[in-house]
């Protein structure tokens, strides 16, 4: 029987009830009183001089109370990456200033350089075009390319930073010579270059961001849209604007999505709250969609190389990836990590290959900043990895299943410790693999090419084998490589007088189901229903800390946080139940809700033990303490390693080159589920985007740095008539071994797992039909490019 | 966008006295003016309403057979009310946008603002459709000038569209896969006096009619008179979502998937 309740039901979803029907409060849904509107002036080319800027007109506007220029926060901090890097020479990563507003230089098409505070909108936009008319940038060449941007010293994004270059990081080092052995001696080397195309993380609700500021305190206030209110709070007042921070409370209410680009902090955030205490009104601003996309931080952005030394048998022996990364032009948090320590270390793959070296250049250019999204650098590894895989495997006339089997680690092989720096505590894939083939029909592949072939169609099928590491992130170790903050994760648990439950939690949830989910954690610890239990998040004011929601670690972190601070408080329970059942702490067990001692019937339940805490008249209070309410930080041993399996079988039209999915299979390993429908939710969300990047979601810049991409009409996003039912089992499971519930983390398995899968067969389908001088297609698969590929 | 007046008619002629204004311009659904106001690229000083104008909105058959529209009847009326009379064009009209877009945007709106990658301008050129003005009857061969350019005047208003009927018709529609425009749209309408092949969203002159397909399919009206036929040549629209040969090659296929769902 399945469980109707705690850890391992099918809970509904609690948070569905205000989602659909029109309840969630969001920031953009929350009026002020006497609130004012900002509206960003943002640049029209790609890159420029700010000659000068004349505010006078602005100014002059009906209802216009303020101007802000970079001039205004040139003596302020800089918005810092998260991550020191540095190269393989020694060097630091070059590191420059992220302003709240461009100062002197405008670095890309959206780039905000002044801001205009109304009293409504609509004048705010009156006056922030009329400050754009009285402002003067002469236009500099774009610096697009990322090849060119590293080839020609003299066009430089930042003037300090002469060819472009971030930095150039090997990982590891120590391997490279290694690997280039391998790759001499080895029977056969695979080579493939490729491209991650870089994407729009288009969540459904756009940035915005409310500052206020009360005079009489001196405390400021941020409701922004933000997945980690915490860091934000931290990056606002340590780095950019220099608020104490006891006097700055960021909340984060319901938010509309994120997909990584809601991690960081930006430059509105600082705005409004600089605006605030200027105007002593509430400030707010709200993206509009074209800024969304010319704004918000974009994903992936990668181009690569990726050889494989491999036996004629399909044994690999050695893996090197040359890649380059785009980050924009600027660093946003979290853009130095994800293309090295989110992206190299991932490289071995679930695979047994001795030898695997990673370069890595990250780059300047004049686009939007580029920073983690959904998966954040493990899709790109696993994208070069499965797509090399499989055209090592057609090269040598091998089934791709096989060269999978030979190659894949074994579970007597755990723990594994990676020659790219990781330490894979537990898995196996071989179980993920065969599930999957088994869901798929595996078998009966070749009677469903047959039928398509009658109706004109060329059916592929493509596989992904993937292990990511995510739970991020043990702190010793990201210390080590650079992370300028820890990240654990913390959690309250208060328990009320009356026996119900307040758990505050620094994980934030913007879709995912935190709210669900962790109460049936607590209250499946505790014995107690789950309605008792009420999830608390997004409010610095209310929640010790956090690191907030991203890398797939709400569950794998903060979930065992609150795990912890839950034993806590049986443990403090178990000590008033020895009080008031008058017997010796350690003969007190605590199960199905209820305190007892041990064989006796004598027993208090958790309600009880409630009350009493809280109505302590007769406690002995030297030794027991009132109250019943407990913290727990918790910091991981190691990342956890989520892996899977999946197949995607498509149909290509031979006359248009549209591919079709027929159906995607997934198997999961997450180790321990705490609720299959919430993962089963999660994956199909990951698995969209996945498809999304394959098949449609194209980012492009022109030469001169427009985004050709920049609205609706032209970036195509994923709908539902665009994918298939997706099948998914997360019934292979070993559960992580380092953290007490046994959890990985599923939250981006989908996006990381998917890509390869779709192109794997696509190109299958176009080998199948006759087209064998197509090895590769870069993504996304478009009609058009599989025609062109076709036709080539 | 900017603030402006509104106004709504509820006759061609008061319409016309108020499209005389100053900077006045027609409103039909409002799906391709409002978007471009509200990013501040069009500021009209008033606009003026098309949709109370009853005489302007409805599917009618005249005396000469032909499917007659007004000038303000939304996609998804004739969707549903010229199913019975002219089923390709129904169907066209059924699948332009998703329901909002369907149930405001209107034939009139559609045909003055002539996108290159519209749906409308395909069936109206491959009907050899008649536009009604409030001044004057224009043939679909004249009305359409290149991309977003027609032939009428400011102010000129139209009225209603009249379709004559064809034995056979029929719309495919290769959709980008973004706005879900036409990337390539053909329509092929056979009638007693020849083929007509209209093709949209790949040209950058505008819909245009392929004549050596509709000499082919005069003769032949069959898919295989098209594959005998090289792909059309021209000023072929080359942007991220497909090559110009793509899309010229995109053309031949449609109108060969159009012929054969003709029948
Ligand atoms: C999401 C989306 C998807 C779409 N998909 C498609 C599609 O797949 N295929 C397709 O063909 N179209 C598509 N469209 C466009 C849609 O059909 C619009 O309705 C049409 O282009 C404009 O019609 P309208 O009535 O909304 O015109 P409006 O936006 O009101 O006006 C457009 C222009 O026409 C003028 N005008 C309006 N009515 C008249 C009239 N009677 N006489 C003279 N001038 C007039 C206006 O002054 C204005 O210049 C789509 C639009 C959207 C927003």
């Amino acid at each position: 029987m399945p469980k109707d309740h705690g850890i391992g039901a099918r809970s509904k979803r609690r948070e569905d009830t205000r989602f659909l029907t029109g309840k969630g409060v969001y920031t953009d849904d929350m009026a002020m009183q006497g609130q004012v509107y900002a509206v960003m002036v943002r640049s029209t080319v790609a890159h420029g001089k700010i000659v000068s800027i004349d505010t006078s007109a602005a100014e002059a506007m009906p209802g216009v109370l303020a101007v802000f220029t970079g001039e205004d926060f040139a003596e302020v901090g800089g918005n810092p990456a998260g991550w020191l890097i540095h190269s393989r020479n020694g060097e630091p990563m070059r590191e420059p200033k992220r302003p709240v507003l461009a100062h002197g230089k405008v670095r890309h098409v959206g780039d905000a350089y002044a801001a205009v505070i109304a009293e409504t909108y609509a004048q705010a936009k009156d006056g922030a075009e009329a400050l754009a008319a009285g402002t003067v940038i002469e236009e500099l060449p774009a610096v697009i390319d990322m090849a060119a941007a590293v080839a020609n010293a003299d066009n430089r994004v930042h003037d300090e930073i002469p060819d472009n270059l971030c930095f150039d990081w090997g990982w590891i080092e120590d391997n490279r010579e290694a690997v280039d052995q391998a790759m001499k001696s080895a029977e056969h080397v695979t080579t493939l270059e490729l491209v991650n195309n870089r994407l729009v993380p288009n969540a459904m609700e756009p940035r915005a961001s409310i500052g206020e500021y009360n005079p009489g305190t001196g405390d400021y206030k941020l409701t922004t849209t933000s997945q980690n209110p915490h860091m934000t709070r931290l990056l606002v007042c340590a780095f950019v604007l220099g608020i104490p921070e006891n006097k700055l409370t960021v909340v984060a209410p319901d938010v509309g999505g994120g997909f990584g680009s809601k991690i960081y902090h930006y430059g509105e955030e600082a705005l409004v709250l600089a605006a605030a205490k200027k105007l002593g009104r509430p400030v707010r601003w709200t993206a509009e969609r074209s800024e969304s996309f010319l704004s918000d931080a974009h994903g992936r952005d990668h181009v690569t190389k990726i050889e494989i030394g491999c036996t004629k048998e399909g044994e690999m022996l050695a893996l090197r990836a040359t890649t380059m990364a785009n980050v924009g032009a600027y660093l946003s948090n979290f853009a130095t990590v994800t293309p090295t320590y989110l992206h190299g270390t991932v490289m071995a793959g679930p695979y047994k290959t001795p030898h695997v070296y990673v370069n890595l250049k990250t780059v300047f250019t004049n686009t939007a900043p580029v920073d983690a999204y959904r998966g954040a650098g493990r899709p790109e590894a696993t994208y070069s990895i499965e797509r090399a895989i499989d055209k090592m495997a057609r090269e040598l006339g091998l089934d791709p299943v096989e060269v999978r089997r030979k190659n894949l680690l074994t579970p007597d092989m755990f723990p594994y410790t990676t020659p790219v720096g990781l330490v894979y505590d537990t898995g196996n894939y071989q179980a993920t693999l065969e599930k999957s083939l088994d869901l798929a029909d595996y078998a009966g592949f070749e009677a469903r090419v047959a039928q398509s072939a009658a109706n004109g169609k060329l059916r592929g099928i493509g596989l992904s084998t993937w292990v990511e590491a995510c739970g991020l992130a043990p702190s010793h170790l990201v210390g080590q490589l650079g992370s300028r903050v820890g990240l654990y994760d913390a959690a309250t648990v208060r328990v009320n007088a009356t026996g119900t439950l307040s758990v505050m939690t620094g994980a934030h949830s913007h879709g995912q189901g935190h709210e669900t989910v962790f109460a049936q954690i607590v209250a499946d610890k505790l014995g107690i229903s789950e309605d008792q239990v009420e999830i608390v998040h997004g409010d610095t004011s209310k929640i010790p800390f956090g690191m907030g929601s991203y890398g797939s670690r709400s569950l794998a972190v903060a979930g065992n946080a609150m795990n912890n601070a839950v034993d806590k408080i049986i443990a403090k329970g178990k000590k008033i139940a020895a009080h008031m059942l008058e017997a010796a702490e350690g003969d007190i067990t605590f199960e199905n809700g209820s305190f007892s001692v041990a064989g006796t019937d004598k027993a208090k339940s958790f309600g009880e033990i409630a009350f009493s805490a809280y109505v302590p008249h007769n406690y002995p209070l030297e030794e027991l303490e009132p109250g019943l309410e407990e913290t727990a930080f918790y910091d991981p041993n190691n990342f956890t390693y989520p892996a899977g399996a999946y197949l995607c079988e498509v149909e290509v039209d031979p006359d248009t080159g549209v591919v079709e999915i027929m159906n995607f299979t997934c198997a999961d390993d997450f180790g321990n589920v705490m609720n299959p429908m919430v993962v089963e939710g999660q994956v199909h969300g990951g698995v969209v985007q996945g498809i999304g990047q394959a098949m449609i979601e194209q980012t492009t810049y022109d030469q001169s740095g427009q985004l050709l991409s920049g609205s609706y009409m032209e970036y195509a996003m994923p709908r539902a008539d665009d994918v298939p039912m997706i099948t998914v089992d997360h019934s292979c499971a070993t559960p992580c071994t380092h953290n007490p519930l046994g959890v990985k983390g599923c939250g981006e398995a989908g996006a990381i797992g998917s890509p390869p899968a779709v192109v794997n067969a696509v190109i299958d389908a176009l080998q199948r039909g006759g087209y064998t001088h197509v090895t590769h297609v870069d993504m996304p698969v478009t009609p058009s490019r599989v025609w062109a590929a076709m036709n080539g | 966008m900017y603030n402006f007046e509104f106004a709504k008619p509820s006759t061609i002629a008061e319409a016309v006295e108020a499209l005389g204004q100053e900077e006045a311009q027609a409103l039909g659904g409002g799906q391709t003016l409002l978007p471009t106001m509200k990013q501040r690229l069009a500021a009209p000083a008033t606009l003026v309403s098309l949709n109370g104008i009853s005489e302007m909105i409805g599917v009618c058959v005249n005396d000469a057979g032909e499917v007659c529209i007004g000038g303000a009847t939304p996609h998804a009326t004739v969707a549903r009310e010229a199913a019975a009379h002219y089923p390709a064009l129904a169907a066209l009209a059924g699948r332009i946008g998703d329901p909002a877009v369907r149930n405001r945007g209107t034939i009139g709106g559609s045909l003055a603002n002539n996108d290159p990658s519209a749906c409308y301008p395909a069936a109206v050129l491959g009907s050899g459709a008649t536009i009604r003005t409030n001044t004057r009857d224009i043939a679909a061969d004249d009305y359409f000038q290149g991309m977003f350019d027609t032939a009428l005047h400011d102010g000129e208003i139209i009225t209603e569209v009249r379709f004559p009927v064809p034995d056979k018709a029929n719309y495919q529609k290769f959709v980008q896969p973004a706005s879900r425009f036409a990337l390539v749209g053909v329509f092929v309408a056979k009638y007693a006096g020849g083929v007509r092949v209209a093709v949209t969203g790949a040209s950058s002159n505008g819909v245009f009619r392929w004549s050596e397909a509709e000499a082919a399919l005069s003769s032949d009206f069959s898919k295989a008179a098209v594959d005998g036929l090289s792909t059309p040549s021209g000023d072929m629209i080359s942007d991220l979502h497909g090559s110009g040969d793509y899309r010229a090659h995109l053309v031949k296929v449609m109108t060969g998937r159009a012929v054969a769902a003709a029948g």
